[in-house]
């Protein structure tokens, strides 16, 4: 088969690229090797900061592929990739072969596995969360205990797996912060009863609307903000949570029982990401994201002629912020096309 | 409550390569001076139940640890002091180290480490030792602590069991406390079973051998001793309110017996609850009575039919009475202090659990 550029990955930059690389009128296929297009958003209830549905995200994404050049392919992963004459030739997962010209690496992130923050006990302690953990009750609407009932003392962990050294990743993730804003207002909505503590290191409010949100959970919804990490995570003889932290404001530790505590897990290169790297042989920076050609005007160029990343491949992005780089990713898809005829 | 596949996937990460036979064995100076039966009997699981060779050399002197972590030796002498271990171990055509102390299993885990980052380091200790002594080695192949040894032939030793570790009146495992000592594996997390955050190195002992191990709020927090807390005396007051913080923590939880594999864990544990009580009349245990502190030898001893007198139970400032009335272990009091040709020993005064 041929197609002018194939797309790997289906979440949203790779659905955004692709739609826009084929409403210019080429042939695009996407390669995604879930069973379902959307990776990560599906996951995830309301996003911040206006608390809107995820799942108006996805339907806005199903309309943009949905264009006769474009062919998506789920279920379907890339087992090698050659180039010859400038034509790369990707064999798949089910056996097809697909010759392009243009490849867009839109293989997005995996979030910090949390078990790996072993002190804090995910996988453990049965009601230690991660936030994706969270965002599915969210979505059921029921946010309970492992015993069935209301949880009234929730904590929140920042950064778990972000700005550590000691886990290998010392970026900062920069939507986790606002992620723990926003499930604490939920939180809060939900149980009015509770009480929630956010344990931060800094507050990274750099996007749009997000100081205004980070004040609205204080103000209005009471979220308490404690600047320090969290040391260790036990279980007391009641079964609750034991949490130590130092609260570095005032300047002393805490050791709090809480019923509940959520993990604000990081975002790292994904698996996938990682596998393409090595079969595309693409540069990756020590954060071990895809590295661009340059920082500032190559954001979407990689090191091999005619293959470009769109969206959380390179670094943490929101989804605003991966729509947009996966546009520009598909301007300069469509240019290089161009040049080349 | 924890869950038990967590923990497993957590020690999968943390498995380490223990040589199964010909060890070089290097004594600990608290453990052959407080509870020296512990480590005879570790000689005698290896060579006379498990049929492994161990060798001991008596020209193997400290390892100067305590000294390093008050600052008194200076890191070029102890990796020199380190380096003249590897000699005799060279010398004596053994190349797997079984360490007894802690301390010294994390000097020499951390000394190794240092040579591989900084290999000038090592060609310097070369050349002191050579230039002191005239002697040289080679790097281990294998570096176990005592208690991965013991570990890696848990099941051998529940196979020969005579006892579990059960209540012998109520029928429930008994209800145990393990406690790593820091330079086990908080340095190096990889060079201990089961890493540091949930060690799986005692309480594999445990479960093989029928107990439950206990989860408390401050299972990680330190015995109390801490090196420095200690031997400044003026901190001493420091050392004990942490020991007591951690006692306080477990007591809800009624253990029957605290399990250790470092030194001064063990002693700590040990002494300062006889301290507490002495100072304020407070014990952690059922009944009034103190919690019994026992080495991973000890137990193993006990779980195999050993007589608790011959594994030196009774140089713990603690008693082990209600322990060994509760697994249903026969004990002669008489025996308690006789010599093995039956000579009456002094008894010592105000022991606690008597």
């Amino acid at each position: 088969m041929n197609t002018d550029v194939v797309v790997i990955g289906g979440g949203a930059a790779g659905m955004e690229a692709a739609g826009r690389i084929a409403q210019a009128g080429y042939s695009v296929s996407v390669l995604e090797k879930k069973s379902e297009t959307g990776g990560n958003l599906v996951n995830w209830y309301q996003l911040f900061p206006d608390r809107k549905d995820s799942r108006e995200v996805l339907g806005y994404l199903n309309n943009v592929v949905r264009n006769e050049k474009l062919k998506m392919l789920t279920s379907t992963s890339v087992k090698s990739v050659d180039r010859q004459k400038g034509v790369y030739r990707i064999k798949t997962s089910s056996g097809e072969i697909i010759d392009t010209e243009a490849i867009v690496v839109a293989t997005g992130f995996d979030l910090f596995k949390s078990e790996r923050k072993e002190e804090y006990g995910y996988g453990i302690y049965e009601n230690v969360y991660s936030s994706a953990d969270l965002e599915k009750m969210f979505r059921a609407a029921e946010v309970k205990l492992k015993n069935g009932t209301l949880p009234q003392k929730i904590g929140m962990v920042h950064c778990v797996g972000s700005r550590d050294e000691k886990s290998g990743n010392i970026y900062c993730s920069k939507l986790c912060c606002v992620t723990a804003v926003k499930q604490a207002i939920e939180l809060r909505e939900m149980l009015p009863a509770s009480k929630v503590f956010c344990f931060y290191m800094d507050m990274r409010m750099g996007g749009a609307h997000y100081e205004e949100l980070y004040l609205e959970a204080q103000e209005k919804h009471s979220v308490n903000f404690i600047r320090g990490k969290v040391s260790e995570v036990g279980e007391a003889h009641n079964g609750k949570l034991i949490v130590k932290v130092e609260d570095t404001l005032a300047g002393r530790p805490l050791r709090m029982e809480l019923d509940m505590l959520v993990l604000m897990a990081g975002m790292e290169m994904s698996g996938g990401g990682k596998e393409i790297s090595e079969l595309l042989d693409l540069d990756t920076g020590d954060n071990r994201f895809f590295k661009s050609t340059d920082n500032h005007f190559g954001s979407n160029m990689s090191n091999s002629e005619g293959v470009f990343y769109a969206g959380t491949c390179i670094a943490p992005m929101s989804i605003p912020e991966t729509i947009s780089h996966a546009r520009a990713a598909a301007v300069d898809v469509i240019q290089y096309l161009k040049s080349a005829k | 409550m924890m869950k038990n596949e967590g923990k497993k996937r957590i020690w999968s990460d943390y498995q380490k390569e223990i040589a199964d036979d010909h060890f070089f064995y290097v004594r600990s100076c608290i453990r052959q001076s407080f509870f020296p039966g512990s480590e005879q009997f570790f000689l005698n699981l290896m060579r006379k139940v498990l049929g492994k060779d161990v060798y001991e050399d008596p020209a193997h002197t400290t390892c100067t640890g305590i000294g390093y972590h008050s600052d008194i030796v200076p890191a070029a002498t102890i990796m020199t002091v380190v380096a003249r271990h590897f000699a005799l171990m060279k010398e004596a055509g053994y190349k797997n180290l079984a360490v007894s102390c802690v301390t010294s299993f994390g000097l020499y885990t951390e000394i190794l480490e240092t040579w591989k980052h900084f290999p000038a380091e090592l060609e310097k200790t070369r050349e002191y030792l050579f230039k002191a002594t005239g002697r040289e080695f080679d790097i281990p192949e294998n570096v176990a602590h005592t208690s991965d040894i013991v570990y890696s032939f848990r099941d051998q030793i529940a196979a020969k069991a005579k006892i579990k570790l059960v209540n012998s009146i109520t029928g429930e495992p008994l209800k145990i406390v393990e406690h790593i000592g820091c330079h086990y594996s908080k340095m190096f997390p990889k060079s201990g079973i089961g890493g540091a955050e949930f060690p799986h190195v005692l309480s594999g002992m445990i479960d093989a051998w029928g107990g439950e191990v206990i989860d408390y709020p401050e299972r990680r927090h330190c015995c109390g001793f801490g090196f420095r807390q200690y031997l400044v005396q003026a901190n001493r007051g420091y050392s004990l309110s942490n020991t007591v913080k951690k006692f306080n923590s477990m007591k809800p939880y009624k253990p029957d017996m605290i399990l250790a594999n470092c030194p001064g864990c063990t002693m700590f544990m040990d002494k300062w609850q006889y301290t507490a009580k002495e100072l304020e009349g407070i014990t952690f245990g059922e009944k009034g009575e103190s919690i019994p502190v026992l080495t991973y030898e000890e137990l193993a001893g006990l779980v195999l039919g050993m007589n608790p007198w011959d594994l030196g139970l009774q140089y713990h400032m603690v008693q082990s009475e209600p322990l060994l009335r509760k697994l249903g272990v026969e004990i002669n009091a008489s025996d308690k202090y006789k010599t093995k040709d039956g000579k009456q020993m002094p008894v010592p005064q105000n022991l606690i659990n008597v």
